[in-house]
């Protein structure tokens, strides 16, 4: 059948510049530039690139320029390009639409509605590079009260497996089989390095990454992949998910593709078939049922590690996290709908599910009116992007946050959204060994480590300009916040005022 | 099941908390226990998680829920009936129950081997795997209700339908529901329209003959039935389809 898609990129190669070297030819994994041996010349196919920016980046005289292509669709409030677009792929397939990363929709971002103090005159700031700053978290269930022996000054009351993070921001699940084994050291090395956590997803530990046990949060969702008491007790933290941000109530489906002999080792199935991850857990039906997996993982773990739980934000998220507090998690995450993905059905992500800030607003609050708040750690997740997103997010009530694609893009991913397709150029999300090698584990914990840095200094920065030392003491401290250009519903859930009040 | 020598620890649970009574089970093994008899059990659950020894473990009364989940090589024999989520997640060892089980019998086990004198709830070895030589195994000697190995990605499960009379059809609909790995042997017949699409009907082979003829020995050996009771009926096979049974559902 004849396509009737157009291009969406053009690749323009700077005549004087370019050298014929070939660069491009190679680092093209979606097989958009060529060469005409005929003609003796590098060349393109429009059609098949998706600015994914690799040989633009990797071109050494610079001679690459990607633009959107020339060819405009004529003005459509309506019928956009990609709606057009859309159309055609499922006239031309007659499947469902999949695509990967975070939604591109341009629903509200509320972190950029939301504005942070600092200290004037009455209350003095701190200056951070003179005086210590408090960025260590600890996640856990928290006792009610504590109990102190009079005499020898020891703590009587026994405390609950807490995990220590030096900064409060941590590496999101990403699984073995969306994401390639070099991106799991990488992120593994730096968690270890940086004293945070890194997540494993839902596809196993690879037997190579072991040793940053201390470092790692095993997941457990409702394939089971790789699951088996070694894995659950090679962890710090045993992360229970019931759902994604980018596709709430979804299952998911590795391609079989993608399940290649190292991949079927970690999950346990054989090569080359799919990996299906039904969308419920088979045991899980309610609260209830969510109460004794969540025990029989501390069984399994002998009560030594903190269990999670982990939802996507979605119209319920405050009752839902209550239930699963009062169901014995240590922590709750929230992902929130900008979360990214390898791949999910883009009707789905661009969807389903609501911001992250109002759902974590709306759990923080429900939480502390019941009286619960102690009993679990909230994390959050989907979309933050930068130090700002994180200290608006811990001021709102978070505990901690998980970054997913912020961390991908520290390793070079230039969201082209292609996670899907298995070919993606940066090595990243890919099991293409020819690709995955673009990613060096030395290289690209280096990187993470740079990020967290950065925003460690920033956070510090900002602490001691709202006059605080801790962070423990900006922890839902929603006066710190002030709102602009939100509704009065907006600013009520997020339980901040308006800026000038 | 008692392969060691060694003596026999016994405890009566009766009034003792699941959270203490596997506390004391771990504690037992650490100190290098190998038979052990639980007496009174009533509704304890994960009895056996969290325990990767080959221990002998048998339970008079009911286990509760998650009976041996996650389980990593103990022999648990109940003489008595298992409730749900029984070897949940398993990866080695071996469950004898010499009554029923409940739900999801087997779900997502990923080695070992689960038998059962009687019949099961529903959702019995679903997302069961495999992985090379690694293959859990279930054999139900009564009846499965519906959704038997749905999603089944691997194993291998058995069900003999021992209680239904001469004529009486198979219960269970939606059998292998998704099924994408993995065997089913069913003795008797079932109708098309109690399988999952996904599912194929066919003979036995020789390979099929020697794994079944080798299992239907071993439940034998524990509930005390003559083998030629069994294989005097025809089995049939089920097998999935397609090993990608999503492969064609996405645009890109
Ligand atoms: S490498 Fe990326 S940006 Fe360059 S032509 Fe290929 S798809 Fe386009
Ligand atoms: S991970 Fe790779 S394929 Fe996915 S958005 Fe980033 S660069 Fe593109």
């Amino acid at each position: 059948m004849k396509t009737l898609l157009t291009s969406k990129f053009a690749v323009i190669r700077d005549p004087e510049k370019c050298i014929q070297c070939q660069v491009c030819v190679n680092q093209c994994s979606f097989n958009a530039n060529y060469f005409d041996a005929e003609e003796n010349e590098v060349k393109s196919r429009n059609e098949n690139c998706v600015d994914c920016q690799r040989c633009v980046v990797f071109c050494p005289t610079m001679a690459i320029t990607i633009t959107n292509t020339p060819l405009e669709y004529r003005y459509h409030r309506n019928w956009t390009a990609s709606v057009i677009d859309d159309i055609n792929k499922q006239a031309e397939t007659g499947g469902v639409l999949l695509t990967g990363m975070g939604t591109d929709k341009d629903y509200p971002v509320y972190w950029d509605h939301l504005l942070l103090n600092a200290s004037q005159v009455t209350n003095p700031s701190i200056d951070p590079l003179r005086e210590p700053m408090e960025l260590v978290t600890y996640l856990g269930s928290k006792p009610q009260k504590l109990e102190i022996d009079e005499r020898t000054l020891e703590l009587r009351t026994k405390m609950p497996p807490q995990v220590k993070l030096n900064v409060p921001v941590m590496f999101s699940a990403m699984s073995y089989g969306a994401v390639s084994l070099n991106v799991q050291k990488s992120l593994a090395k730096a968690a270890t390095e940086i004293g945070t956590m890194w997540n494993t997803g839902e596809g196993g530990l690879h037997s190579s990454l072991k040793k940053y046990g201390s470092n790692t949060i095993v997941q457990v969702a409702s394939g089971r992949f790789g699951v088996h008491s070694e894995y659950l007790n090679s962890g710090r933290m045993v992360e229970i998910k019931i759902g994604q941000g980018a596709k709430p109530g979804i299952g998911g489906h590795l391609p079989g593709e993608k399940v290649s002999s190292e991949v079927s080792l970690t999950r346990m199935i054989p090569e080359g078939s799919d990996a299906i991850s039904p969308a419920p857990h088979h045991d899980i039906y309610s609260i209830e049922d969510l109460l004794q997996l969540i025990h029989a993982l501390k069984e399994a773990t002998n009560y030594t590690k903190p269990i999670s739980v982990k939802i996507a934000a979605v119209h319920n998220a405050a009752a839902i996290a209550s239930g699963i507090v009062r169901g014995g998690a240590d922590m709750v995450v929230i992902d929130g709908f900008r979360g990214a993905t390898g791949a999910a059905p883009k009707i789905i992500r661009d969807n389903v599910g609501i911001p992250i800030e109002l759902a974590l607003a709306s759990v923080d609050s429900r939480l502390r009116e019941e009286g619960i708040r102690n009993k679990a750690s909230i994390v959050i997740s989907g979309g933050i992007r930068n130090s700002g997103d994180v200290i608006k997010a811990i001021a709102l009530g978070a505990d901690a946050v998980y970054i997913g694609t912020s961390a991908l893009i520290a390793l070079g991913c230039h969201v082209c959204q292609q996670c899907h397709t298995g070919k993606c150029a940066w090595g990243i999300c890919t099991s293409d060994l020819k690709l995955t090698k673009r990613i060096n584990p030395d290289v690209g914990s280096q990187r993470l480590i740079n990020l967290l840095r950065g925003w460690s200094l920033e956070i510090k920065d900002i602490l001691g300009g709202l006059g605080v030392n801790s962070i423990e003491s900006l922890r839902g401290n929603r006066l710190h916040l002030r709102g602009v250009g939100l509704s009065d519903s907006e600013l009520e859930i997020l339980g901040v005022r308006p800026a000038g009040r | 099941m008692t392969a060691d020598n060694n003596t026999t620890f016994k405890i009566d649970a009766s009034g003792i908390y699941y959270r203490d009574l596997n506390e004391k089970l771990r504690e037992l093994i650490a100190n290098g226990t190998h038979n052990i008899e639980l007496i009174n059990i009533c509704g304890q659950r994960y009895i056996g998680t969290d325990l990767d020894k080959p221990v002998n473990i048998d339970i008079y009364g009911t286990p509760g829920n998650d009976m041996g989940a996650f389980m990593n090589g103990p022999v648990i024999t109940v003489y008595g009936n298992a409730q749900d989520g029984c070897g949940n997640t398993m990866n080695e060892g071996k469950i004898i129950i010499h009554g029923h089980a409940g739900d999801i019998t087997g779900l997502s086990a990923r080695g070992g081997k689960i038998f059962i004198k009687e019949g099961v709830g529903y959702r019995a070895g679903i997302h069961m795997k495999e992985y090379k030589e690694k293959k859990p195994v279930l054999v139900i000697g009564g009846t499965a209700q519906d959704f038997a190995g749905e999603y089944m990605a691997g194993g291998i499960m058995v069900l003999l339908g021992l209680n239904l009379r001469e004529g009486e059809k198979y219960p269970a609909k939606f059998i292998g529901t998704g099924m994408h790995g993995g065997v089913i042997y069913l003795r008797g017949g079932v109708e098309d329209y109690q399988l999952g699409k996904e599912v194929g009907i066919a003979e036995l082979d020789e390979k099929d003959r020697e794994i079944l003829n080798q299992l239907v020995a071993e439940f034998c050996a524990y509930f005390s039935y003559g083998i030629e009771t069994i294989m005097n009926r025809n089995f049939i096979k089920l097998y999935p389809r397609y090993l990608r049974p999503y492969g064609r559902l996405y645009a890109y």
